[in-house]
């Protein structure tokens, strides 16, 4: 069971239809009675940093997620705004973010590049296995954001994509893992990913 | 490096899925869960979905068809037809929409798009831009499914886009609609040239070489509707897609 943290960020629906066609139950919930009995987690997110935040406060779930992401070692997936809302601050925002991944998020820069970086670009996994078991090679992902991870732990880089330099497209930190991308967008390469999310330890 | 992007563009009346020739003479082409479903075996890179009838009836969109779109699409979903308010793109978000298109209410009143963007971020929100050369030869931005001429410059208008927060362009060539000859390259060029945000050519797809021809003149990506859903003289109904090795082969 995958429960999915419903902060009014985006769309959940997608991520909830793509495990269901996987064959993996799930739950979209704010409910911190339900998160504080999650044994994986999503948090997705599509939005500004800021109100990213705000949401997660005013719906009172950060303490919640906090003991059960860094005090139990349950393992969440954060996906794009999700996975940046996990680092210290963006540049996006003022408001401090988790703080859990010790990264900032920044935005693309640079001649030549269109921001957002919108469409399928493919990443480069660190190592093989893990988020990226049994993927075609190079797996392809559907990319919209403006902003990317700036990571202070090479140790993080779970892989890497270009757009006008490379950036940090997935990230993993013990239990606590993200993806830039959209991998319930991404069709065959998203219903591994999150396949493979499922099944990690 | 970012793929090249390739998407079909559905449009929905009543009945079901039509495709028209220059806006107009739609002709029934199918079932729009059957369509989304074909695209997803074919692994669409993005697919749109936009809702002709919506604004010339004068409703909103309708969620509960999309909703079901949706369901079935595990790929970027764009939406466009009869969106006027918050409310709408918030809802449109709910049901499962990646992408919410404005078209009428930008035209009449830009700062509709800052207020959406601020919201819902630019991502979300795409500007969609119709163009037809009008009876003196001049190329404007038409409204209403292109029955209302704004006068406005295609590529001042998009630059207006951009800076109320849209995050992407969707540029409609009226004039080539379903008309097999190939983009309005100069004005895909203006437009894209103009824009710092990626601008999504539309409108006379005729062939493969088509597509790379958009992205030759700056388009971040190629659109079409009649190449994908007709085949043959005689434009028979067949959906179709290409591999990449299809598209390379047709660079």
């Amino acid at each position: 069971m995958i429960t999915i943290v419903d902060y009014g960020m985006g769309n959940l629906a997608s991520i909830a239809n793509m495990l269901k066609r996987i064959g993996c139950p799930s739950v979209t919930t704010a409910d911190p009675a339900a998160i504080a009995a999650a044994t994986r987690l999503i948090l997705p997110g599509v939005g500004a940093f800021d109100t990213g935040m705000r949401n997660l406060r005013e719906r009172g779930v950060v303490e919640v997620l906090e003991k059960r992401v860094r005090g139990d070692g349950v393992p969440l997936l954060g996906i794009c705004l999700g996975m940046q809302l996990l680092a210290w601050s963006s540049e996006e925002g003022e408001l401090p973010g988790l703080g859990w991944l010790e990264a900032t998020a920044v935005r693309f820069r640079g001649p030549g590049i269109k921001v957002p970086h919108m469409g399928w670009n493919t990443v480069r996994p660190r190592t093989p296995g893990g988020l990226f078991e049994g993927l075609a090679d190079p797996p392809r992902f559907y990319f919209v954001h403006a902003y990317h991870l700036r990571l202070d732990r090479p140790e993080d880089l779970l892989g890497e994509t270009d757009h006008g330099g490379p950036f940090p497209s997935a990230v993993r930190s013990g239990n606590l893992l993200g993806v830039q991308f959209h991998p319930e967008k991404s069709h065959r390469f998203g219903m591994g990913l999150l396949r493979n999310f499922a099944g990690i330890a | 490096m970012l793929g090249m992007r390739v998407i079909p563009v559905l449009l929905l009346a009543e009945d079901g899925l039509v495709k028209t020739v220059r806006y107009k003479t739609p002709t029934y082409v199918g079932d729009p869960i059957n369509a989304v479903r074909i695209f997803n075996e074919k692994e669409v890179d993005e697919i749109f979905v936009l809702d002709i009838r919506a604004t010339p009836e004068g409703r909103g969109p309708d969620f509960e068809r999309i909703r079901e779109l949706a369901g079935e699409c595990f790929m970027p979903l764009g939406y466009g037809g009869g969106v006027r308010t918050l409310g709408d793109i918030d809802r449109l978000i709910a049901v499962g929409v990646e992408k919410v298109a404005v078209n009428s209410r930008a035209v009449e009143e830009p700062g509709f798009m800052k207020e959406a963007a601020d919201r819902f971020g630019s991502s979300t929100l795409v500007a969609s831009i119709d163009v037809k050369t009008g009876f003196f030869g001049r190329t404007t931005v038409w409204s209403a499914g292109g029955k209302r001429d704004s006068k406005r410059d295609p590529a001042e208008f998009a630059k207006t886009m951009e800076g109320m927060g849209a995050g992407e362009i969707l540029l409609n060539s009226i004039d080539r609609d379903g008309t097999f000859s190939g983009y309005d390259l100069d004005l895909i060029r203006r437009v894209a040239d103009a824009a710092s945000v990626p601008v999504v050519a539309c409108g006379g797809a005729g062939s493969l070489g088509d597509l790379h021809r958009a992205i030759g003149a700056h388009a971040s990506a190629a659109a079409a509707g009649s190449l994908f859903v007709f085949q043959g003289p005689h434009r028979a109904v067949l959906i179709s897609y290409p591999s990449p090795n299809d598209l390379e082969a047709a660079r």
